[in-house]
Parts: C-alpha cells; sequence; structure tokens
C-alpha cells in the first residue's frame, strides 16, 4: 500500500491536493480531496451593503467571472422582490452563455487537453496526415499541409531550444497517452488558436460589463444602458452588430474545432467510459431564464432538479429554502459548529468557525481520517451529490429535452458507446463539450431577442424602484441560484435594516471537491477516483484526467466566516 | 544545451517579418509612452536574449490576475511563453503537476538564481502559521520568501498581492498582507535586494501585466515607480483624467441612476459613486480586450480597484466620492 499526493494539482483554479492509498496491485483504495487556502469573503461581507455583495462575492473566482456576481444580485433581487426589465434579463443571459462557452473551451484546451494530449510527440507528426485529419473532421479553414508543418516547426524548435517553459516536466512518453502524433498536433494547433479565439469571445462581456476579467453588474438590471443615437456609450447599434459577429464567431469554432476535437480524441480514450463515476447522484438548480421572473423555474433552459443513483427516470424537486435539503457538514473540514461537529446545517443557518487542526506546513500528508480541508461538505437530501455538465445533460435528458438527447444519443452511437458511458471522466468531458453546442447556438436566439426588444421601442436596462435602500422591508432573506460552468451555486444572504446579516455560498467546487461527511460519504472528487489503477504510480497522470473532467475550481469552494479574524498575524522570520 | 537562437530569428523562422516585429515593437513603445526610437531598441533587445526564466506564484488568488494575463492582444500570452520569456512555473497553465511541478519550479529558481523574474498574485495570509495557503505542504508565505531572494525583479500582480486586496479587507480574516508587506524584513535585511513592483488592479489590464515584462525584457530594468511601487508609465493619472465621460463631468452633467435620460446621453457618473478622480490606472488608455470598452463606458463607475483599501472605502461603491 503507497500513499500518493498530487499537490498542486495545477491547471486548475486554485489550490487543490489529492491524497491516494492504493493497494499492492496499484488501485486507489481511498482518496481525499483537500482544498489548501481560505480567505473568508463571507465574513468581509457581514454589514456592508447588500448592492456592493456582487463585486466582493465576483472575487470568489477571477475564472468564474461573471457567475458570482449573478448569484449575488439574484439573492438580493430575491429577498426584495425586485423584478429586472426583459433587456436586462437578456444582457445577463447573453454574458452566462458567453462565459459557459469560453470557459469550457479554455477548459478543455488550455487546463484539461495535456492530460490527453502529448505535446512533445505532436513534434514527430506528420503534418500531411494532420491536414487529411482535420479536412475528413470539418470544414474549419485552417486545414493546410503548410499550416501544420508552420505549427510542428514552430514546437520542433521551442523544444529543440531546451527552454520547455510550461511544458516542463510534463508525463510526456506516459503509456497512458494513446494519440497519434498527427491528433496530437492538430490539438496543438487548436491550443494556440484556442488562444486568441478566447480573447475575441470575452469581448462581449466588455462591451456590456466595462471590461473581462470580472466585468460589472448592479441590483435591479444592467448597468450599461443602452446609447441613444450615436454611441456615446459601449452598447449602441453598432456593438450589438459586433455580438452577434462574435456568436458567429464562438459557434463556428465550437462547431468546427471544439466539437469534433473532442469526439476524435475521445475514440482513442473510450476505456475512459468505464472509469471515473463518482456519486451515481446529479443536482441542478437551473438557469437561463426565458422571461422577466428570474425565479419562476418553469422558464429556465437548464431545468432544476436532482437524480439519485443514476435514474434517469425520476427527476427530484429542489428547493433552496427548504431546511432539510441542502445542508454543509464540517466533519472533516478545518471547521467547529456551534451545534456540534458533525451536525449539518442550512445556508441560511450557516455558521463558520475556522479551527486549523492540520499539519504545520511545510508537511508531508494529511491526517485524512479527521479533518483535512478547508472545503465544507455539503449534502442534498444527506448525499453527496455531483454538480457541473454532466448533471446538466442527465437533467436535459431525463426531462426529454429533444436537442440534447439528439445531441447525447448521436455523440455515444459514433463512439458506440452505451447510455451509462456517460457516467464517467470521459462522458464529464463529453458533457461539457456538448452543453457548450447547445449555448453557442441559445446564444444567437438571446442575441435576437434582445434586437427585437430594442427595435419594438424597449430601452430599458435598469429598474431604479428599490435600487434605495430606504424603501427596503427592515428584515429579508433571499437565495440566488445559478449554474455557473462548473455546476449549481447558489447564495443565501439575509438583509437587516439594509445591511447584509449574513452571507452563504455553496458552490459548484463545494459540492465536487468536498471531503467526506460525518457518516464517511466520499464527496464526488474521492468517489471518482476509488479504483484507478495507477500505471506509474510516481506519474499519476490517472488521477489529473479524472480531477480534471471535473473542472475543479478552488477559490469559489472556500469562503468561510471567520468570527474570531480580527487579530493580525505577525509575519514570522523564516 | 546548445546555442538557443535569438527571439529575432525564431520568429524569422516561423514566417514573421522584420516589418512585422518591428510593428510589434512600435505599438509597446507606444504603450509604454516611451521616446521616440525606442521601437528598434525593444526590437534589439527581445532579439538578442534567450528567453529569461519567468517564475509565478500564485497565493490567495482567485485566478483573475492569469485570466487577465490571457487576454492580452500585445503582446499575446502564446507570444510571450513560446518566444520571449520561459514561463518555468505557473499553477493554472503549466503542463507538470504535483511533485513534478514542483521540481521545476525548484530546478528554474536554483538554475536562474539571481536573474529570475518573479510574480506574485494573491494576497498572503499570516494565520495559522501560512496554513490558509499552501502549494505541495509548504506555505505561500514561505515559498514567496524564498523565491524573492534570487529574484532579479519581483512583480506583485493584482492589488492583492500589491496591497493585501480582498483577503485584507475588513476584518481580515486569514491575516492577509501584499507581497512587499511579506517582504519587509528580508528587504531591511539585504536578503531581498529585487525591486518590488507593484501592478495593482483586481485584475489588472492586462498589457499593464505584459507592458511591464517587455520593458523590462528591453531595458533590462524597471521603468519608474511612484511612492507606491507602481511604474508611472502605467499609473500616473487617474482614469478619470481620460475618461469619455470627463467633458460632461467638466459641465456638471451627472447620471442620477443607471439608465436615466443623463446615463442614456453618457453623462458623468460621479452620482452613481464612480471612483474614477481617486483612481490611478490605464483603463481608459489602453482599455479594455483590445480597445473594446473600460467600466465607465459600459455605464458603471469606477470601483476604484487599483487603489489601496478599495473594498474598505465609506459609503462602498454607489456612493459618491466627493
Amino acid at each position: 500500500m503507497a500513499r500518493i499526493v498530487v499537490d498542486p494539482v495545477t491547471r486548475i483554479e486554485g489550490h487543490l491536493r489529492i491524497e491516494a492509498e492504493t493497494d499492492a496491485s496499484g488501485f486507489i483504495t481511498r482518496a481525499s480531496s483537500s482544498g489548501t487556502m481560505m480567505r473568508g469573503i463571507e465574513l468581509i461581507l457581514n454589514g456592508r451593503d447588500p448592492r456592493d455583495a456582487w463585486a466582493f462575492t465576483q472575487r470568489f473566482c477571477g475564472v468564474c467571472t461573471v457567475v458570482h456576481s449573478i448569484a449575488s444580485v439574484r439573492a438580493v433581487e430575491f429577498a426584495l422582490g425586485y423584478e429586472i426589465p426583459p433587456n436586462a434579463q437578456l444582457i445577463r443571459n447573453i454574458m452566462i452563455a458567453t462565459q459557459f462557452v469560453h470557459d469550457h473551451v479554455v477548459h478543455f484546451y488550455h487546463l484539461h487537453a495535456l492530460d490527453w494530449v502529448d505535446v512533445m510527440s505532436a513534434a514527430s507528426a506528420d503534418p500531411g496526415a494532420t491536414s487529411r485529419l482535420q479536412r475528413s473532421l470539418s470544414p474549419w479553414t485552417n486545414n493546410s499541409t503548410d499550416y501544420f508543418a508552420t505549427v510542428r516547426d514552430r514546437l520542433r524548435r521551442f523544444v529543440d531550444g531546451g527552454q520547455l517553459g510550461i511544458f516542463t516536466n510534463g508525463y510526456w512518453g506516459h503509456p497512458e497517452y494513446k494519440l497519434p502524433p498527427e491528433v496530437n498536433l492538430l490539438a496543438f494547433a487548436h491550443y494556440l488558436e484556442a488562444l486568441a479565439w478566447q480573447r475575441e469571445v470575452v469581448k462581449i462581456h466588455a462591451i456590456f460589463g466595462g471590461r473581462n476579467p470580472h466585468p460589472n453588474f448592479v441590483v435591479g438590471g444592467a448597468p450599461c444602458t443602452i446609447s441613444e443615437g450615436e454611441q456615446v456609450t459601449a452598447v449602441s447599434a453598432a456593438s450589438l452588430k459586433q455580438v452577434g459577429v462574435i456568436i458567429e464567431k464562438m459557434r463556428d469554432f465550437v462547431d468546427h474545432v471544439y466539437l469534433p476535437d473532442t469526439l476524435a480524441i475521445a475514440s482513442y480514450y473510450k476505456d475512459w467510459s468505464k472509469v471515473g463515476e463518482g456519486t451515481g447522484n446529479f443536482l441542478c438548480y437551473g438557469d437561463l431564464p426565458r422571461g422577466t421572473d428570474t425565479f419562476n423555474s418553469s422558464t429556465l433552459l437548464f431545468p432544476r432538479g436532482a437524480i439519485l443513483d443514476r435514474d434517469l427516470s425520476k427527476v427530484l424537486p429542489v428547493d433552496l429554502e427548504d431546511p432539510a435539503q441542502v445542508q454543509e457538514f464540517v466533519s472533516h473540514s478545518w471547521y467547529d459548529y456551534s451545534v456540534g461537529k458533525h451536525k449539518p446545517l442550512h445556508p441560511y443557518d450557516g455558521e463558520t468557525r475556522p479551527n486549523y487542526t492540520g499539519p504545520q506546513p511545510p508537511y508531508e500528508h494529511l491526517d485524512v481520517d479527521r479533518s483535512y480541508s478547508w472545503i465544507k461538505s455539503p449534502r442534498w437530501r444527506g448525499k453527496p451529490m455531483e454538480v457541473g455538465p454532466l448533471a446538466r445533460m442527465l437533467l436535459l435528458y431525463a426531462t426529454g429535452d429533444r436537442k440534447a438527447r439528439e445531441l447525447i444519443d448521436s455523440s455515444l452511437k459514433r463512439l458506440d458507446l452505451p447510455i451509462e458511458g456517460l457516467f464517467s471522466t470521459l462522458g464529464r468531458v463529453a458533457s461539457r463539450t456538448l452543453e457548450t453546442k447547445i449555448l453557442a447556438d441559445a446564444l444567437a436566439d438571446m442575441h435576437s431577442a434582445l434586437l427585437r426588444n430594442i427595435a419594438a421601442g424597449d430601452r430599458a436596462t435598469f429598474d431604479d424602484s428599490l435600487f434605495d435602500p430606504s424603501t427596503w422591508p427592515p428584515q429579508a432573506r433571499g437565495a440566488g441560484f445559478m449554474e455557473a460552468p462548473r455546476g449549481a451555486l447558489a447564495h443565501w444572504v439575509a438583509i437587516e435594516k439594509g445591511k447584509i446579516a449574513n452571507y452563504q455560498a455553496v458552490v459548484p467546487s463545494t459540492w465536487n471537491a468536498g471531503p467526506r461527511d460525518a457518516r464517511g460519504q466520499d464527496g464526488p472528487y474521492e468517489a471518482a477516483l476509488r479504483g484507478h489503477r495507477l500505471a506509474d504510480a510516481t506519474r499519476p497522470l490517472e488521477i489529473l484526467r479524472t480531477i480534471h473532467s471535473f473542472d475543479p475550481c478552488l477559490a469559489c469552494a472556500v469562503h468561510v466566516i471567520d468570527p474570531g479574524g480580527r487579530e493580525l498575524v505577525e509575519v514570522k522570520v523564516l | 544545451m546548445g546555442v538557443r537562437p535569438s527571439l529575432y530569428e525564431e520568429l524569422r523562422n516561423q514566417g514573421v517579418s522584420r516589418r512585422g516585429f518591428l510593428k510589434f515593437c512600435g505599438y509597446m513603445s507606444s504603450v509604454l509612452t516611451l521616446p521616440v526610437g525606442s521601437a528598434e531598441v525593444i526590437a534589439q533587445a527581445l532579439a538578442s536574449k534567450p528567453r529569461p526564466s519567468v517564475i509565478w506564484l500564485s497565493v490567495q488568488e482567485c485566478t483573475g490576475c492569469s485570466e487577465s494575463l490571457l487576454r492580452s492582444f500585445e503582446p499575446t500570452l502564446e507570444s510571450l511563453i513560446l518566444d520571449s520569456i520561459s514561463l518555468d512555473y505557473h499553477h493554472v497553465l503549466q503542463a507538470a503537476a504535483g511533485a513534478a511541478a514542483e521540481a521545476a519550479r525548484d530546478r528554474a529558481i536554483e538554475q536562474n538564481w539571481g536573474k529570475y523574474f518573479l510574480i506574485v498574485d494573491g494576497s498572503i495570509p499570516g494565520k495559522d502559521a501560512g496554513a490558509r495557503s499552501t502549494t505541495g505542504g509548504k506555505a505561500g508565505l514561505s515559498l514567496v520568501r524564498n523565491a524573492a531572494q534570487g529574484a532579479a525583479v519581483i512583480a506583485s500582480v493584482g492589488t492583492c498581492a500589491a496591497f493585501g486586496g480582498i483577503g485584507a479587507a475588513a476584518p481580515n480574516p486569514s491575516g492577509a498582507f501584499g507581497a512587499a508587506d511579506a517582504l519587509g524584513d528580508l528587504v531591511a535585511a539585504g536578503k531581498v535586494t529585487a525591486p518590488i513592483v507593484n501592478i495593482p488592479g483586481c485584475p489588472p489590464v492586462p498589457e499593464v501585466i505584459t507592458g511591464l515584462v517587455t520593458y523590462y525584457l528591453t531595458y533590462g530594468s524597471i521603468p519608474a515607480l511612484d511612492d507606491l511601487r507602481r511604474p508611472k508609465i502605467f499609473f500616473g493619472k487617474t482614469v478619470h483624467d481620460n475618461c469619455t465621460r470627463l467633458p460632461f463631468f467638466e459641465r456638471q452633467q451627472f447620471a442620477r441612476s443607471f439608465d436615466d435620460e443623463g446615463a442614456r446621453k453618457g453623462w458623468c457618473l460621479k452620482d452613481l459613486g464612480c471612483k474614477g478622480p481617486l483612481t490611478f490606472n490605464a483603463c481608459t488608455t489602453i482599455k479594455w480586450n483590445q480597445g473594446t470598452s473600460f467600466p465607465m463606458y459600459s455605464g458603471h463607475g469606477c470601483l476604484g480597484c487599483a487603489q489601496p483599501s478599495f473594498w474598505d472605502r465609506p459609503g462602498g461603491f454607489y456612493t459618491k466620492p466627493f
């Protein structure tokens, strides 16, 4: 038996550590997931203006740069019964969908691909073969032998130069890399193309929000007034046209690069449709309202619901305000509860008291039988739940969404895999791509709807009726939900006399990356790693594949209240 | 290791013409507001060096600063990491993980001791002996303090690394501070000799991050700093000074609500809480996302995100600054 530590888990957002125990044959018998960074933003929010909260929560994460702002403004709007204008809802939806498409493509090419693609092997590819492959996959125009020869030669000179930079010490040549050199070259070319593409895509956020990362939002609508006549502000007839052009660019890349690449690469890794399932339980809060009432869940493009034990015949209703549904445990986290360390709390009653009992750094191992993470363990009706693209695609499938069913069925057919193949590492990767396709298509409709509204004379982007805190009731509370790219996200806010009295966020990577609970049930990462066999324990590529398939985002996941946090600590001279 | 081709040779091999290369250098010199003739100097400097080692350490980060780096148009991230620098450690982007990643970092530090460009993002927590932010079981605080001692330049990228940022906002739950504060005693003791440059912003303008790197590659030194260690070339003016809404400020025409008549006409956002007149940054000169916009142009006031303690400014984001 051996203990394998992966820390830092790189190519993610934030600080994640995995400790895995293996048996004599190299199989993982138990894995422990630890978030190793905390800031305490929820405590920082206490006593502040609820209208400012979106900016603070946005800094949970600069990758999910839109989602925590939207969850926050929705929580405040829910608490106040504050409806936003149709244009504001459409602008938010366009920003959310843009975030998804951007984020998923960047995750695939820049964070996840290097687990499947051996970049060094691409240097020996035959560019003619890559060209023929590209032509067989899609009508993407960067497809000539010359083009791929240029990319390959650039890579060769880089490698021959002896300074590998960000590619230093990758697990190159690992026996688990299965792609032929021409596919590796294709993926490396698209790694570079996607870097350029992603810079263009986020201009949509800049138009509506002033910049990306960290665009601006406002409680009560969207801050981006639509210019009258000539372009005096960012949103004008010209820039709305530009949004349409960018949406086409997104769609083109998704249809002709991302989707075909995913299927082409997946066809070499079909074994990964039997590995990495996780809990078999899936949770969605739903998102993308198709009306001005954000909180009417029947209008959501992504449906709300829970699936237990892989049973796609039953979608269970989810209520964020029911104290018996969403709860957080701290049994294996570095916190205490006033009700005792092993009882859960609903986020409205959420309290968090840090109590670091782990080893003093530097350390070799965590004591995984006790507390071992800064992340809490959320549960839905007591069960660990996976959130994210796979959960959303399963919900769409289970609720009979025609387009999702067609996409899933045709992709599985292409790969010659059964529906059970989705409950896996590969299923998670494929689901992310398929939902990107759904959103890239939906964006065009959202954009048309916005243009129609404006053409019909509705220019409103903001409702000022409840912006002034003197109009608010003395007490109010609300739950703001989201589907973030990484999964179900909600913020719970309590407002008293115009100030924040309590703020809690339970975010996607808390659901997926959290540690075991009071009953010893694994979190989804931990469950997913059980049973993996490592070909080479010193190069645990298999762990990276499954963990990256969840697209971890750790800064979001740790966000706690610290009632005793006022003291400042002296810097110890080392 | 053999003799490496110069940057310009590499670019030429990749089909980049000398004209294209000079165009890039010209752009950089205009971003950096350098004297006439600087483009040629940048071109020569970038073309004649093996790629310097850059080590990027993330402590209490949200990764917004790394995302901002990904958004740089001139130079782009891909041209930087393939052609101009050797990004030897960056835990968001690098291929290696776990022990292999740590080994890459440690070897880069050892081989380039005294010469590497160290970038820090995120605030640095002191509480629980640094256990509020660890990597590979080591405290972020000790990783930064160790790496700083062999650096040629230290850049604190983002308001968190520069001034503590959101982690240090009241009541500062994790005992967080910026990099310069974390290194103060080592600087006093002569163990850290590298200049510390602050590039604040939450996040910083992408081309300000890459502009500092380009300046350093070109001149082998850092640009002049103000008393908050910010490069004057990027932080010499307030965002108000170049705002499209400035003429309305001068005429005392103020929007009173988001989306009122004044807002639709592009009037000044001061009454809606804009902190532009108090905030030194390049948002309105370089602008965001290839000149697409900046916060006030898109209708929201400046949060003041490049200023120390902006999270704790009394009245919050929607109270007028004066």
